[in-house]
């Protein structure tokens, strides 16, 4: 069913269009005063103003490697997040522990661990994966690179991001 | 003598041209993008030097590395004149505006000719050409269309902005542009004659007519020089961009820098016809010093720059006439208020005497 919507008969006043044509000018003339008195709040100026201190506890950043408190690298290169990660940008190269290793209990570590940063998606399938509580997904977003070897974070970087990690997973531990 | 006259002529050109003109229009160009980012509770270009002052140069140097790119269709003779006749007749109309009384005795104006008004309307409609023909030579719909309404639209708009003129050469008796500027000296800014008069009914008579021919005059300078609202030729909402869709690099950046210097000469003759000229109340002409003589020159562009700041401040407040709005605007309201306008300025003098 059409809708008739009435149009509004305007008396002579609002048909000079005059009154309406101050009151906008005036709208506009108060928000330019605003901004010229710093009241009106703008957007973030992004290089010199950041949002990291008000980042939230949850936020999804780049997945990182971490240590744990005896300096072993956590990853026992099972490499389930290698094959959950949708956008397949994990690769990883197992290496075998020797038998008279302190941590020979493990059997394996990650002998290159690799993240393409131009695949990652940031969807943290990797950290709820992962049974060893060995990839994290930290803070840092934004990574940028020349080449395609800039944006690729092989195992030391990946090290370097993560950091020392706090947990109860220690599968190398006897008494565990 | 003579020498001395092609001299200082040729300085002033010069110097109207390259120092204030262009740097004016390339500014005007910065202010346009800051004023709308803070009406609109945004910052505008603030990154290319401090608070982003360098960003005209920026925008230039942009414009010459860019493809100048001319399509296969054009007719390329034209396609290559519309620019060039879009930005001249802005910067010519300048000529014979006096920018300031006089320096070292030499008066501040290019060219002091006799029939002022009269030329500043000969050239200034020769803009309609750049945007006509660059519209038809694209041989593209959107600037065709761009150009057809340019035309209609520049052509219904020069008969209020002659006939809202013609109230102040009944008081002056004279179209040379200097004397109207005298004219205001003596009897004070003709948007507001009653100033220093008080108790001159006349005067306060005479004010009612001439406001309403400034907003005629404001309203056709806007027509004019393609501006909101009435930029119809560009609209870029409908019609891609308009007359300058096909164009790139220096040849577009000429359309657009023509139009800020197309304000600028109309805002100059507003100031001229209207708002005094360079005088300013209690600040003596260049003969009493050569200080004074640059005071003159510096209100005269501040005055200038004020009108720029209001255009766009409209700009950016209105919105978009349909164009049968427009023509009924031009045709049926601003040609007969401008008519009658005449009359009445006509009958006041008729009983009193300035």
């Amino acid at each position: 069913m059409a809708i008739t919507v009435p149009r509004p008969n305007l008396n002579w006043r609002e048909r000079m269009f005059l009154p309406a044509i101050v009151a906008g000018l005036l709208i506009t003339l108060k928000h330019f005063k605003n901004m010229i008195f710093r009241r009106t709040k703008v957007t973030m100026q992004y290089p010199e103003e950041k949002w990291d201190s008000n980042l939230p506890e949850h936020y999804r950043g780049a997945p990182a490697l971490v240590r744990d408190t005896d300096g072993r690298v956590r990853c026992v290169a099972c490499q389930l997040c290698e094959f959950i990660c949708p956008p397949r940008a994990i690769k990883i190269i197992p290496g075998e522990i020797s038998k008279n290793d302190r941590f020979a209990k493990v059997e394996k570590y990650p002998e290159e661990f690799d993240i393409d940063m131009v695949r990652c998606i940031f969807c943290g399938m990797c950290e709820e994966v992962c049974p060893e509580q060995a990839i994290y997904l930290r803070k840092d977003y934004a990574i940028t690179g020349f080449t395609r070897e800039d944006m690729m974070h092989r195992k030391d970087k990946l090290l370097e991001i993560g950091g020392v990690m706090h947990g109860v997973v220690l599968k190398w531990n006897e008494k565990k | 003598m003579d020498y001395f006259f092609i001299g200082t002529s040729l300085l002033k050109i010069i110097g109207m041209i390259f120092i204030v003109i262009l740097p004016m229009v390339s500014y005007a160009v910065y202010a346009e993008r800051r004023i709308s980012a803070l009406i609109q509770d945004r910052l505008g270009p603030n990154r290319v030097g401090p608070a982003g002052l360098f960003q005209p140069i920026a925008d230039a140097a942009k414009f010459l590395l860019k493809e100048d790119f001319t399509p296969a269709t054009v007719n390329t003779f034209y396609y290559w004149l519309a620019p060039c006749l879009a930005m001249i007749p802005a910067i010519m109309t300048i000529a014979v505006v006096p920018f300031g009384s006089t320096l070292f005795g030499v008066p501040m104006v290019i060219a002091d000719i006799n029939v002022g008004i009269l030329y500043v309307f000969a050239i200034a409609s020769l803009g309609v050409y750049g945007i006509v023909l660059g519209g038809w030579a694209s041989n593209s719909k959107y600037p065709f269309l761009g150009g057809v309404r340019s035309s209609s639209q520049m052509i219904s708009y020069e008969l209020s902005l002659a006939l809202a003129v013609i109230p102040v050469f009944l008081l002056v008796g004279n179209l040379r542009l200097t004397s109207v500027v005298q004219y205001q000296i003596e009897h004070g800014w003709l948007i507001a004659p009653f100033i220093g008069d008080w108790s001159n009914l006349g005067k306060w008579l005479l004010a009612i007519p001439m406001i309403v021919s400034f907003a005629v005059f404001m309203v056709a300078v806007f027509a004019e020089t393609n501006r909101l609202p009435f930029d119809l030729p560009e609209a870029e909402q409908e019609l891609a961009g308009g007359y300058h869709t096909e164009y790139s690099s220096m040849k577009f950046a000429l359309f657009f820098l023509g139009e800020y210097a197309a304000m600028i000469s109309g805002s100059a003759i507003v100031v001229t016809l209207f708002l005094g000229g360079w005088h300013f109340p209690g600040i003596p002409d260049g003969s009493r010093g050569w200080i004074f003589g640059l005071i003159n020159i510096a209100v005269f562009f501040a005055k200038v720059a004020a009108l720029i700041f209001f255009m766009m401040w409209v700009r950016w407040t209105l919105p978009r006439f349909r164009w049968d709005q427009l023509m009924r605007l031009g045709w049926l309201f601003f040609f007969e208020i401008a008519l009658v306008n005449i009359f009445i300025v006509a009958i006041i003098l008729m009983y009193f005497h300035f």
